[in-house]
């Protein structure tokens, strides 16, 4: 009864991943890919990806911009917010590496030193098709319990 | 006894916990895919809401710190355990509770729990958000039970009853056309649809009196308003559409009722906006307040 439950969850977790979006400090420009995820062209809906207000009803957490030194305690809390299972996708070459940012004085850098990230979309901004298959690989690591957050809380499969 | 086994019935199965639950999901699925269709998309696949509820019942419950722990988590019990109850007292067709007077007024009560137990939600949260949803919500619902109330009370006039069954198999008359009018207008904001989608206003008070809930809870919040749709579109299809001979044609006749009513809403929220709270509020003091009284009229004088 409990593994035919656990077997429905992961197929569930895999075809409703609810998005939260953080802008730590983008340009914008990979917010404007991700709305149009969410137009009648990309239609994220159709692998039943909303797009919540509260981080707290959120299963994926959508990351953009180079991770300004002002947002990095803001980021640490919404990540705190979305209850676990999680996983984070870094949208951007920006959460990657910094991108022309990087060496600035008032940006962090790489997203990974403050919370963990199971997907890097690239891009500087990346295809909306992109977007949509980083959130479908983020959902897949969902179900298979592979996420950090999941290998972290140490009741993922190794 | 044999009573009794009717009442455990209606509640748990039909027209109550398991039947509404899957009638929701099926509205709700089709009031998604209606709006998607309505903006040139494909949207969700069928089994969508069954596959967000169960998601969300593997999902950590976050509980803010510093409020009523135990109240937090009763709301959304008591506001499904409400709806359920509401839906036993639908006499839908295969329902065998018995009505007994006075039943109408009940299922009023028991439709309102989930708006209260929303607003209550908000404030016990303490969440900036929570609280203006749950003030918008207010004002919204002293907005729109002034025609609902009006038209069911004008039918219980009209028929000389407070009974559902007595209600359900009257004729139709002019009373119930403008009761009818008054009880669709009264129906986008009780579920918080387009234009009246003020008090969850998705984005722009986050998602107002919910904001703070998580995983099993609001699951059941969600549980609750997909089952307060059946409730409402069934208690509009047992009002307003005649009942049919057969048990098949009835129950195809309840079916089809409430999936006009689904597929009305559906279309109002595609092709309007949201509505500031005042707007909605004279809306309603002023159209909704001039159906009422029509209906009132009508049920006064014939």
């Amino acid at each position: 009864m409990i593994r035919l439950f656990e077997w429905l969850l992961a197929g569930c977790r895999m075809r409703s991943p609810w998005i939260y979006c953080a802008n730590s400090g983008s340009c914008n420009g990979c917010d404007i890919e991700i709305a149009a995820c969410l137009t009648p062209r990309y239609d994220a809906e159709q692998i039943g990806a909303l797009r919540q207000g509260s981080p707290k009803h959120a299963d994926i957490l959508l990351v953009t911009g180079p991770l300004t030194l002002r947002m990095r305690a803001p980021l640490c809390e919404i990540y705190a917010q979305v209850p676990g299972p999680k996983a984070v996708v870094a949208v951007g070459s920006c959460p990657a590496s910094g991108n022309v940012f990087a060496g600035s004085p008032t940006v962090v850098g790489a997203l990974a030193q403050v919370i963990p990230v199971d997907i890097y979309v690239p891009g500087c901004p990346p295809r909306p098709q992109a977007i949509i298959q980083g959130c479908i690989q983020a959902a897949r690591l969902l179900a298979t319990g592979m996420t950090a957050d999941q290998r972290a809380e140490g009741n993922g499969r190794e | 006894m044999s009573e009794w086994w009717w009442v455990l019935l209606a509640l748990l199965v039909w027209p109550g916990l398991v039947g509404g639950t899957l009638l929701g999901w099926l509205f709700f699925w089709v009031h998604r895919k209606l709006m998607a269709v309505a903006q040139g998309r494909k949207g969700p696949p069928f089994y969508q809401p069954f596959f967000d509820f169960v998601k969300l019942l593997g999902k950590r419950v976050l509980v803010p710190s510093g409020i009523n722990r135990a109240l937090f988590c009763a709301l959304p019990l008591v506001s499904v355990a409400a709806v359920v109850c509401a839906l036993a007292l639908i006499p839908a067709p295969g329902n065998r509770m018995p009505s007994f007077r006075g039943d109408l007024i009940l299922l009023l009560y028991l439709l309102e729990v989930p708006a209260l137990c929303g607003i209550l939600a908000g404030y016990v949260s303490r969440s900036l958000y929570g609280e203006v949803g749950a003030a918008r919500e207010t004002i919204l619902l002293l907005g729109y039970n002034l025609p609902l109330l009006a038209a069911v009370i004008a039918l219980g006039v009209h028929v000389r009853s407070f009974r559902l069954e007595s209600l359900a198999a009257a004729p139709l008359s002019p009373v119930h056309a403008a009761a009818a009018l008054a009880f669709v207008l009264a129906v986008p904001a009780r579920l918080k649809r387009n234009p009246f989608s003020i008090p969850n206003a998705e984005q722009e008070i986050v998602s107002g009196s919910l904001t703070d809930y998580s995983g099993v809870l609001l699951a059941l919040f969600e549980l609750a308003h997909s089952l307060e749709l059946v409730a409402l579109v069934g208690f509009f299809t047992i009002l307003f559409v005649p009942p049919a001979a057969g048990p098949v044609a009835a129950v195809g006749l309840y079916l089809c009722g409430s999936m006009v009513l689904v597929v009305l809403i559906a279309a109002v929220a595609a092709a309007t906006a949201r509505l500031r709270v005042d707007q909605a509020f004279r809306f309603y003091w002023r159209w909704g307040a001039l159906a009422g009284l029509a209906a009132l009229g009508l049920a006064a004088v014939g």
